[in-house]
């Protein structure tokens, strides 16, 4: 496959992002631009920076300096519901689902579709049960709307919790740590729900330490050491031993 | 936006869930009711008093003493939460409605001119406007019940104390205010409107105890809302995960306030009605009745843990226990034997829902 979107306009550009907590310089005069289609591999040790980066895009955290453009436009996020509304949504590494609830109604969690009768809103099973199995057909998972997320597989979670950000047609899918915890086989679920969110033109930052995986599903990987950016290349003129070096700091940047 | 499908996924790995692992019959809920069905069957055997109309008045009316509060508890519970503030609750709205209404139909009393004046005889106490007084004074109980349900829930959520130290601090202070503003006395629903309200609280309707048909309500509303409105589907939400509820939107602290406010007021309410079937209430009035309600609310399937619940469970809860009471006088077995009954019922429908839990 062509290495998505390098024409047109990126859907998120951040421009000179840094961050400091008191003394600590957790970010430095970082630039990224991410392109609709595009998955983008963000690769780092330990404290190099990565989940302050994504903390900044999902509205968790302001920038000290920089900008963040999205679509063009510059965004100041307050608070994350402000980065929902342009259309950025995280997949959170322990997937923020309630177990006790079925597979549509954690799709739905929040944003419940409502039928009116009289004065009183009622919820509306039939509209979202449908609409979660609308979604869960579009990544191909099997997952049926009425069960309980307890009963599910890793594999299974992963699609209810990506269902949930294709529910707003998001543009931009932040998904941190979506492999750590789970088996090999649904690590391929996870990979190919990956790759039905490209086909759709959404753009994707997939935070990992494991490098199979990045591999198998970036099209770009970006490297973050000591809070800074240091590589940001086309996967196919890399390699997992660069990746290694410039993560460990054997190799400066690239 | 959405794609078209090459083919409807098909479910070639996942089976599907059969209509008895799931909903109400894979609950605890589903368990204990069909254990009260067989203890309702061996009652009918075991003494032919127990299906008598007199006897069965007598179980509806006292289930429905604790059960408005089991509702509200269970709701709470469902949130992961916990209230031991009921019983003293209870107590004080009772207190504050019964004070109020005596106050309000006492000539001569601060404000009481508005609602009340003197017959011509001189003597004889008239309501100026028939009923209002009993509005007004269940209304203060209830507000009462509102206020103290919303500093428990601010406490709570906004502060971010512990939901057990608070209320337990709360059961304190709210037992101690009823003894403030009675002295220790009990308080004594009177004046005009005393009738209406004994009438509302104990009487009946075409045989059916006026506490039972509150109570049928109540749950009837508890269920919609808990299963139709997105209100109750966020208080489930923040009993499975709270973290997720907070990250996907759900006003947190909000939801909890309100759920708080909504358990007060259950107990409040609750305690104005065992207060009118008492005919007053006493300062010590329903201690230690939030042990009665946890563990009808626990037995009836609300996991403390949070997120599991529902109305019909807190109805089976009460309904369980106040069978095995009545059951035990009619078996003239000591009726001390009944808080050991209810300790090992506790810990045995717990206990059956863990092993099932574990098989499947």
């Amino acid at each position: 496959m062509e290495t998505a979107g390098t024409a047109g306009q990126p859907v998120l550009e951040l421009r000179g992002i840094g961050k400091e907590f008191g003394a600590i310089r957790a970010l430095h005069d970082v630039d990224l631009q991410v392109f609709p289609g595009e998955v983008v591999g963000l690769m780092g040790d330990n404290g190099a920076g990565k989940s302050t980066l994504v903390k900044i895009i999902a509205g968790n955290f302001r920038p000290t300096v920089g900008e963040v453009r999205f679509d063009g436009d510059a965004v100041h996020f307050y608070r994350p519901i402000d980065a929902r509304a342009v259309g950025i949504e995280v997949v959170y590494q322990d997937l923020a689902l309630a177990d006790n609830l079925t597979a549509a109604a954690n799709v739905f969690l929040g944003r419940e579709l409502k039928r009116r009768v009289g004065p009183f809103a009622f919820l509306d099973h039939n509209a979202m049960a449908a609409r979660a199995l609308e979604l869960f057909g579009e990544l191909r998972s099997e997952t049926r709307p009425h069960d309980l997320v307890k009963q599910m597989s890793g594999g299974q979670r992963q699609a209810v919790a990506i269902a949930r950000t294709r529910l707003s047609n998001a543009k931009l899918v932040m998904m941190d740590e979506p492999t750590a915890a789970i088996s090999v086989r649904q690590v391929e679920q996870v990979l190919s729900l990956i790759h039905r969110l490209k086909e759709q033109g959404v753009a994707v930052m997939l935070i990992s330490h494991r490098m199979p995986d990045v591999f198998a599903v970036c099209d770009r990987v970006v490297v973050m050491r000591r809070g800074e950016k240091r590589a940001d290349k086309p996967i196919r003129d890399t390699s997992p031993e660069e990746v290694t070096a410039l993560i460990t700091g054997a190799k400066e940047a690239a | 936006m959405a794609m078209p499908l090459e083919s409807p996924i098909s479910f070639t790995n996942v089976g599907r869930i059969r209509w008895w692992q799931r909903g109400i019959f894979a609950s605890q809920t589903g368990y204990v009711l069909l254990a009260l069905l067989g203890l309702l069957i061996a009652m009918h055997f075991a003494s032919p008093y127990f299906f008598s109309q007199g006897n069965m008045q007598n179980v509806a009316k006292n289930f429905s003493f604790i059960a408005i509060a089991t509702l509200g508890i269970t709701l709470v519970i469902i949130t992961g939460g916990i209230d031991l503030s009921v019983g003293s609750m209870m107590c004080f709205s009772a207190m504050v409605t019964s004070m109020v209404m005596s106050g309000l139909s006492t000539p001569g009393m601060p404000g009481a001119f508005l609602f009340v004046h003197l017959a011509a005889d001189g003597k004889t106490v008239v309501a100026n406007v028939p009923g209002l007084i009993l509005i007004v004074s269940i209304l203060a109980g209830l507000v009462t019940a509102l206020i103290v349900g919303f500093v428990n829930g601010f406490c709570i959520a906004v502060l971010g104390l512990s939901p057990f130290v608070t209320t337990l601090g709360m059961l304190s202070i709210v037992r101690g205010l009823g003894y403030v503003v009675s002295n220790g006395r009990g308080s004594f629903p009177g004046g005009p409107d005393a009738d209406y309200f004994y009438a509302l609280t104990s009487g009946d309707l075409l045989g059916v105890p006026a506490p039972f048909i509150y109570l049928v309500v109540l749950a009837a509303v508890m269920a919609i809302v808990l299963h139709h409105t997105s209100f109750g589907r966020h208080v489930f939400a923040l009993g499975g995960n709270e973290k997720a509820a907070e990250l996907t939107g759900i006003p947190v602290v909000r939801v909890k306030i309100e759920v708080y406010m909504i358990c007060a007021l259950a107990a409040g309410l609750q305690g104005i009605i065992v207060s009118g079937w008492l005919g007053s209430a006493p300062a010590n009035m329903a201690t230690s009745y939030e042990l009665n309600v946890i563990a009808a609310a626990v037995i009836g399937g609300a996991n403390l843990a949070g997120g599991v619940g529902g109305a019909l469970g807190a109805i089976v809860g009460c309904v369980l226990l106040e069978v095995i009471r009545n059951g035990l006088v009619l078996a003239q077995v000591s009726s001390y034997w009944q808080q050991t009954l209810v300790g090992v019922i506790i810990i045995l429908a717990v206990l059956v829902d863990r092993i099932r839990s574990r098989t499947t």
